[in-house]
């Protein structure tokens, strides 16, 4: 029986477990661990509504929402150890913040202020957490496929039991990194898993028109190693094969590809208009798939989590949002003497001659 | 001190560095068994193993890529890419990775790798085994770029590249790699990036030059002597960071600038030495300054010896330099 969706207008397909299957697919903890995946999904789904609306306020230049990916991101997030490096494709900015980068640095980042560790460097939706084995992203689709190898690689040399994470797009497979970074792989045996996340649209270009491959992790094959795809609406799924991977990673089981599936249920970013691109239909069958609403039919329905719960959830993290933007949207913008940091570890001329004169060629604004 | 080629220099820096520090990891192509295709890494894979002197598959950007992941971990790689003419697929990684990830991370990420690759002419190698492009690299923030000229300077620059916290593209002059032999320390030698060296003094006028293309400017000069024209011969060395302070000194005490390079001249490294002269040491100027460079073209394979600058080529600027005004 379909379960209906609470706050939506119909109903979404249901997820196929029960309380015994959940059980043998992740440990009698599953509840626990369910309901902390549907926090994260959410908070991940409620800062996109609040951030895309401040956006359109323009308090916020720019946003990239993830609606559709939560539950793929909560659920890597979830399967991840302390240990693990994430390189992000675009859309992974949740990861950051469910692996412990705080909230308001978050903010402070998509705000470019001086609480943005970054300086403001970087567009929105761009962090850099280092504390969380986090790196920093570049708007560049595709260059940190190589990376996590090297990561991985030198993980592995290190001998520390960790994995690195690569994640991009459906997009992203069609560039030359993406090769690279496959070919690299296979071949150092290296402990690094490829996440596809498969949202069937690069801005407008839909997945068929991507490759003629109609299953991108059958590409997998073509470097060596093991490649399989997973319905990334469905938390449960994307939980159980990452910790699958991860522990096969760690055995030293060569790479691994996972393509997670799912729908894009927003546009590409703030400035993205996929009307003039998608059918009609599209955001129809999106919703019908829609992973947050999914999963809270299926706690529903099992008890684990009612309603009225939800509700109290819900409000607490509109509450810590809320309470994040106040503190973070009125600080200052960096301070102009970061303009002229962090290009060399010790700067020289001309740098430095451009930093001692700035002031000067600026009018003297910046005593 | 022992008696080495420039080739063997390098190679005796690499061997230095992974002796000292286990985080010093070497990839490449035909870099491991093969020991390079120029030899540089000769003996290395013997004596460190597969983990640290790496045979990669024949991608560059690949091989960057992995790199600039390994230094994001805290290891100390050092790529070859095989020709500098090979290394534009990597270019991306260098451009909108290697060269920003410390500046896009406020400082979390940095990321330390030194891209070693032979560039230049002179060896009958033609468009895609010649080319002198240092200019595209020198004007991406965030990048150093070093070229060093004799065997001792190989070694020394090397040393602190890899030592170095920012990422370094080190640029071999292979025409020079076993023709010009020259002592070398024992040891940790090392020179500090950034600092030039006055390959010859003489007070008539100042002659720029780096890579091989010094000991070109070198015999040039010599040259010169019986004329009574005494030429100053600086050895930039270090592109990016530049010794300015050496450039603007030597200019003002000669007042005449000749800039030697074999890229081509339109937005070449010497439109760079030319303006700062410009700017900054102008009243010191008695002739305009003088660039001798490659031709704006491809390289030529048959016609080489006519494309690069020349030591005729040189002296007759040099001379033209010293008799105007």
């Amino acid at each position: 029986m379909p379960a209906q969706s609470p706050g939506g207008s119909g109903s979404v397909v249901p997820l196929p477990y029960d309380a015994d299957r959940l059980a043998r697919l992740m440990g009698p903890g599953w509840a626990e661990l369910l309901q902390r995946i549907y926090r994260g999904m959410l908070l991940g789904r409620i800062l996109d509504q609040r951030l895309l609306g401040l956006q359109r306020q323009g308090r916020v230049g720019f946003y990239g929402p993830a609606m559709g990916q939560e539950a793929t991101n909560a659920a890597v997030a979830a399967a991840l150890g302390k240990e693990d490096w994430v390189f992000p494709g675009l859309r992974e900015q949740l990861v950051a913040l469910l692996r412990g980068h705080p909230l308001p640095v978050y903010l402070a980042q998509l705000f470019g202020n001086e609480k943005d560790p970054a300086h403001g460097r970087q567009m929105p939706c761009h962090p850099t957490a280092r504390e969380v084995h986090y790196v920093s992203m570049s708007s560049v689709i595709g260059n940190q496929v190589p990376q996590a190898v090297g990561t991985a690689w030198a993980l592995r040399r290190k001998g520390v039991p960790a994995i690195a994470v690569a994640f991009f797009g459906d997009g992203a497979s069609s560039s030359g990194d993406f090769h690279a970074g496959l070919n690299f792989a296979g071949v150092l045996r290296a402990p690094v898993l490829f996440v596809l996340t498969n949202n069937q649209w690069a801005i407008s270009l839909p997945s068929s028109r991507q490759s003629a491959v109609a299953i991108l992790a059958e590409k997998a094959r073509a470097y060596g190693f093991a490649g399989s795809r997973v319905d990334g609406t469905d938390p449960v799924a994307v939980f159980c094969a990452v910790q699958e991977a991860r522990e096969a990673l760690l055995k030293g089981d060569g790479p691994r590809l996972l393509e997670s599936v799912f729908y894009r249920m927003a546009p590409h970013s703030s400035s993205d208009d996929p009307t003039r691109y998608q059918p009609p239909t599209w955001s129809e069958e999106a919703r019908a798939h829609d992973p947050l609403e999914r999963l809270e039919a299926m706690l529903e329905h099992l008890g684990v989590m009612r309603a009225s719960a939800r509700d109290l959830l819900r409000e607490e993290i509109e509450t810590e949002i809320r309470r994040a933007i106040q503190a973070t949207e009125p600080l200052p913008p960096p301070g102009p003497e970061s303009l002229f940091e962090d290009t060399f570890q010790d700067p020289f001329p001309p740098l430095t001659e451009e930093r001692d004169r700035f002031d000067t060629e600026q009018g003297g604004h910046f005593p | 001190m022992t008696e080495s080629t420039l080739i063997q220099a390098v190679n005796q820096a690499l061997r230095e560095a992974m002796r000292a520090d286990p985080d010093v990891i070497l990839l490449g192509e035909d870099i491991g068994v093969n020991g390079g295709v120029f030899r540089a890494t000769e003996g290395l894979l013997k004596e460190f193993g597969e983990d640290r002197v790496m045979d990669t598959p024949l991608n560059e950007s690949g091989i960057v890529g992995t790199a600039v992941g390994m230094a994001l971990y805290g290891l100390k790689p050092v790529a070859e890419i095989q020709f500098l003419d090979f290394i534009y697929p990597a270019f991306d990684q260098i451009v909108s990775e290697l060269a920003k990830l410390r500046y896009r991370s406020g400082g979390q990420f940095p990321c330390h790798v030194v891209l070693r690759a032979p560039y230049g002419g002179g060896i009958k190698g033609g468009l895609y085994h010649s080319q002198s492009t240092e200019q595209l690299f020198t004007s991406i923030p965030g990048l150093k770029v070093v070229v060093p000229s004799t065997p001792a300077d190989a070694k020394g620059l090397l040393l602190s590249s890899i030592f170095d916290e920012d990422p370094v593209l080190f640029l071999e002059p292979k025409r020079i790699y076993r023709s010009l032999p020259g002592e070398v320390p024992e040891g940790d030698h090392r020179v500090p990036l950034g600092s030039a060296r006055i390959a010859r003094e003489g007070a008539d006028v100042s002659v720029f030059a780096y890579g091989a293309m010094v000991p070109v400017a070198q015999q040039a000069c010599q040259g010169l002597d019986a004329q009574g024209i005494h030429p100053e011969l600086v050895d930039l060395r270090s592109l990016v960071p530049l010794d300015e302070a050496a450039v603007l000194r030597s200019v003002e005490k000669t007042g005449r600038a000749v800039i030697v390079h074999e890229a081509p001249r339109f937005c070449g490294y010497g439109a760079e030495l030319a303006a700062i002269l410009a700017e900054k040491a102008l009243y010191s100027l008695k002739a305009p300054v003088v660039r001798v460079t490659g031709y704006d073209t491809p390289f030529p394979y048959a016609l080489e010896h006519l494309y690069l600058p020349s030591v005729d080529r040189i002296s007759r600027a040099i001379e033209r330099t010293v008799r105007a005004a």
